[in-house]
């Protein structure tokens, strides 16, 4: 009896902690998006306040639409997005379950190899890849980001999923050794599902600064076929005036394909965890 | 729909194909993001129709990351046909290094002077490499219609300009004058390199320090920063943290009488103020009644051609035309505080322009003290021009120290300065 | 570990496509801008200079008073994050596994948002917040009688840093959340179960029980935040600009090395010191890696489910 007092005074300071923590991670989302419906001398006359019928103003968006073409923009940048995701999340855990698997030699210095990618800023080799690009042709072309997405991502892919495949019953692979299966099935089979929650966080990870990347689209696909939404943005950010409105209304609109390529990946995290604990 | 969509294509090709086999498109980069309006709607259509055959695409990229972009593609091979040139060594670096090609013979380049050219010119003058576009001024621009409600008249002279600021600080109506720390630039460009000339003495004290006969330690380039210590009590509350951005927002909605200047804010400021106030200018105040008045006339912008290009023919046919009293004029017009430089006189419609412009005849001008030359070597005057600025007015930094330390810095790299 | 002898094809095949793309695209590139850290432009094009560079960068004050300068500042904005962020991280995700809490799906989602976001948002928004001028802030310390305690922080010398690093704090908490998360849900239920029968519960069942369990994934999450902290660049350079102002207190490797290889405004790129400066980067950052694979990866105890 009194223990089940002391959980739910437990519980209700748990949601109290969270709601409080809940609000300050929301509430800048929150000025952003009520300050995109409003006019330019709204916001910086009261930026907290919520759009009135006086203040209230699509102008930022009537901007945004109007220049260039918004919807392959974001069509660009969920194709980059979503394709390099598929290829580090693939050829990441391959790596991984190489590395956490099998002993052989040079193992460790694999590991720390392709973990060198992580310390370096990617834009450092930016000449050396745009002159590649060129080379084989690639500049302008969705390829070239994907290429850059997908070996940008990898090493912190083999770092975090190495560490969990670790965690992987020997027992379970073995059991399926002895039956026969091949070491693809393993990989495959019995070892990719497992790891689902350590797959969903690292694709939350990977896509992040993929999507919000405004570096490599710039340098390699700055043309109007290719821009991607992060760098359809930047139009309206200008050597003297900004268009706050007008970015404020793009920024808004580029939350929503990421927040909802998140959750689908936050869902998959929770069900590979159920379905783990089911094995 | 995918019918329609082929046939459109369809058309489209046949259409371009019949009429212009040869069509020749030439990409231009820029970090003028704030003028792609201008130029799709009035610039290239006006080119394009008297030059059948020749496409233009303006393809700017945001102003901070401009260099580091045109420079990996110009290394890499993949940046567009026509640059837009930065002034001084950034576009002479590019030149050295064959990324821009010479332009010496163009025949437009006989309608600029050679002080317009001298931003855009190897050291000894001999080659040109960018074609000049525009030039800005600095000056201070005010609230015509507060200073009518107080009472009040534009300064002439630094006493003056000081009681100006007082008598508006007393009123409290409106915060002085709006100026912030946050981004560096806002206080060397608009305070340091706009207040500055009138005690150096223009070019004279420019080239002076060039050549090593002055340092920066000397009385005339520390005064402006004793001044611009001076300016923190009429700044705004929290003048630290305020940005750019914040500053012009702050003069446009009618709550500082005062604000600091480049002439390209005319054009900014119009559309913005919606009508709201009239605004006014004066050039920066001299330091006593009856001295030369001096000005930063800054030559800013240009155009030159990469030395790459696959069309330098059809690239140079467009460079003459941006060299041409047609481009000035169009191109002054269309961004109010832009001047031209070339040597045609351009009819100009606004009149506050007509006000900055007005001060080249009564003023001595001059360009922006750390361009040439002096920002070759590490550590970078410019950059550390802005740091003592900000430095000064917040007061982190003495006027004396700050010189001092700028001095220090250039004597380390710059010959004419080690004596 | 049966067939010794036999060369093992599948690994190689596991392998392949990482190394493959992740070496022509990303170490081919990288490696040779470090090469340049070796070289300088001379009279006759580039001369190799041995270590000529880091004796410049390390010996000459010019260089070296900016290079300590950001690492020191680096230091502080690693420490904060250390000490706020993955604290936080953690007791979010302790709170959010705690078994039968009721909207944990929307908690855990809200308290991710500011890490899908671009700098560029953060960047405005909290420029917005705390502005002296527009003031959300001042407004609501006023309307709790706090008005003393606000201070224009972005834009004092001794507050810049670390506001910043405040910042970037409220946006990646998401990240350590989420990963301490994934590990504290694989912990299985019969563990948790024997602990219960054994009266272990509450704070003291975390600290004994699932502490010990997590510790791999806070190492994870502890070499992250190192290695993103020493790489950080967008926020500093979003907020404050490439000169990291006021007075360069907000100056870290990212924005010092940026300046210096890309060049900026007068200032022109020199991809030879900027590679030095990367070449640095990388040793330190490649120290701190090491250290904790040979150090502490190898003591962690792991557990398998």
């Amino acid at each position: 009896m009194s223990q089940a007092r002391h959980s739910t005074a437990r519980s209700l300071a748990a949601h109290a902690v969270l709601i409080l923590y809940t609000v300050i991670a929301l509430f800048p989302v929150f000025v952003v998006v009520i300050n995109s419906f409003k006019n330019r001398r709204a916001i910086f006359a009261d930026p907290l306040a919520v759009p009135t019928a006086e203040s209230f103003d699509l102008v930022g968006y009537r901007t945004v639409l109007a220049q260039g073409d918004f919807v392959l923009y974001f069509q660009n940048s969920l194709i980059v997005t979503v394709a390099s995701l598929f290829f580090v999340l693939l050829f990441g855990a391959m790596a991984a379950f190489a590395l956490s698997e099998y002993r052989f030699r040079g193992n460790m210095l694999m590991g720390l190899y392709l973990a060198l990618g992580i310390m370096i800023p990617i834009r450092l080799g930016t000449v050396a890849i745009l002159q590649m690009m060129v080379a084989s042709g690639l500049v302008n072309t969705l390829t070239a980001l994907v290429l850059v997405y997908t070996a940008q991502g990898l090493p912190l892919a083999v770092f975090i999923l190495s560490e969990f495949m670790r965690g992987v019953s020997d027992d379970l692979k073995n059991a399926g050794r002895i039956d026969g299966l091949s070491e693809y099935t393993i990989f495959f089979r019995l070892v990719l599902p497992l790891v689902r929650p350590a797959m969903a966080t690292v694709a939350v990870f990977t896509m992040i600064p993929i999507w919000n990347d405004l570096w490599f689209p710039l340098i390699l696909a700055p043309s109007e076929a290719t821009k991607t939404i992060t760098l359809g943005s930047q139009v309206f950010i200008g050597q003297f005036v900004t268009n706050w409105n007008a970015v404020l209304a793009a920024l808004s609109l580029a939350i929503l394909p990421v927040l909802v390529l998140y959750l689908i990946f936050s869902r998959q995290l929770i069900r590979g965890i159920t379905a783990g604990a089911v094995k | 729909m995918t019918k329609t969509i082929r046939l459109a294509l369809l058309t489209s090709t046949l259409l371009t194909g019949a009429a212009w086999a040869q069509d020749v498109t030439l990409t231009i980069e820029s970090w003028r993001n704030d003028d792609l309006a201008i130029w799709q709607e009035k610039i290239i259509p006006a080119f394009e129709a008297a030059n059948p055959g020749i496409k233009i695409n303006f393809a700017p990229s945001a102003p901070p990351e401009y260099n580091a972009v045109l420079n990996s593609k110009l290394d890499a091979g993949s940046a567009g046909d026509l640059i837009t040139c930065r002034p001084f060594d950034a576009s002479l670096e590019l030149f050295k290094k064959g990324k821009l090609a010479d332009l010496s013979d163009l025949a437009a380049m006989a309608n600029f002077s050679d002080v317009a050219k001298s931003a855009w010119q190897t050291d000894d003058g001999a080659q040109t490499f960018c074609v000049p576009m525009a030039s800005v001024i600095h000056g201070f621009i005010y609230n015509k219609t507060a200073f009518d409600e107080l009472g009040l008249t534009p300064p002439r002279t630094e006493a003056e300009f000081f009681a100006l600021l007082d008598k508006i600080k007393e009123d409290g109506t409106y915060i002085p004058m709006a100026m912030g720390t946050a981004d560096q630039w806002e206080a060397a460009t608009m305070g340091y390199q706009n207040i500055g000339p009138n005690y150096w003495h223009g070019e004279e004290g420019r080239k002076a320090l060039i050549e090593g006969t002055s340092s920066l330690t000397d009385d005339g380039w520390v005064a402006p920063f004793r001044q611009l210590a001076k300016w923190k009590d009429y700044l705004g509350d929290g003048f630290e943290a305020q940005t750019y951005p914040d500053s012009q927002n702050l003069f446009t909605l009618g709550r500082a009488a005062i604000y600091p200047a480049g002439s390209w804010e005319i054009g900014v400021f119009g559309p913005q103020i919606g009508g709201a106030f009239e605004m006014g200018a004066f050039p920066p105040p001299v330091p006593a009644e009856g001295d030369t008045c001096y000005i930063s006339d800054h030559t800013d912008i240009a155009l030159g051609m990469n030395a790459a290009t696959k069309h330098p023919e059809e690239a140079r046919k467009f460079l003459e035309w941006v060299g041409s009293s047609e481009f000035a004029s169009l191109y002054a017009n269309a961004l109010p505080g832009f001047f031209s430089l070339n040597s045609a006189p351009v009819e100009m419609e606004d009149p506050l322009a007509r006000e900055f412009v007005g001060w080249r005849e009564t003023c001595e001008p001059t360009i922006r003290s750390t361009y040439q030359i002096l920002s070759r070597g590490t550590p970078n005057l410019e950059n550390e021009t802005w740091t003592a600025s900000a430095n000064v007015i917040t007061g982190a930094e003495t006027p004396e120290a700050a010189a001092e330390r700028l001095q220090q810095g250039l004597a380390a790299w710059h010959a004419p300065q080690q004596k | 570990m049966a067939q010794r002898k036999a060369f093992r094809w599948h690994i190689a095949v596991f392998l392949a496509p990482a190394v493959l793309v992740y070496t022509a695209i990303m170490i081919v590139p990288l490696f040779g801008t470090l090469n340049l850290s070796l070289f300088n432009t001379g009279e006759e094009g580039r001369v190799f200079v041995g270590l000529r560079n880091f004796a410049t960068l390390f010996g000459d004050p010019r260089w070296s008073a900016s290079f300590w300068n950001a690492l020191g500042n680096n230091a502080w904005f690693f420490l904060v994050h250390m000490l706020v962020q993955n604290p936080v991280g953690v007791a979010l995700a302790a709170l959010l596994s705690s078994p039968r809490l009721r909207g944990a799906a929307f908690y855990r989602t809200a308290i991710f948002i500011p890490t899908i976001l671009s700098f560029v948002i953060v960047g405005f928004v909290w420029k917005l917040i705390l502005s002296p001028i527009w003031g959300i802030a001042p407004g609501m310390l006023d309307a709790v009688g706090l008005k003393g305690l606000f201070a224009p922080w972005l834009g004092r010398e001794g507050t810049a840093l670390t506001t910043l690093a405040l910042i970037s704090v409220w946006q990646f908490v998401g990240i350590p959340m989420m990963l301490i998360y994934a590990a504290l849900l694989s912990i299985p239920d019969e563990v948790i179960e024997a602990a219960e029968m054994d009266g272990v519960t509450g704070w003291s069942q975390f600290w004994k029980i699932k502490l010990p369990l997590i510790l791999p994934s806070i190492g994870i999450i502890s070499i992250l935040t190192f290695v993103g902290n020493f790489n950080a660049f967008d926020l500093i350079y979003v907020t404050q600009g490439a000169l990291a102002g006021p007075n360069f207190s907000t100056d870290i490797l990212g924005t010092f090395l940026y300046r210096t290889f890309f060049g900026f405004q007068l200032q022109i790129g020199d991809p030879h010191m900027g590679a030095t400066i990367a070449t640095a980067m990388f040793g330190i950052i490649l120290l701190g890696v090491s250290f904790y694979l040979f150090a502490i990866q190898r003591r962690l105890r792991r557990y398998q489910f």
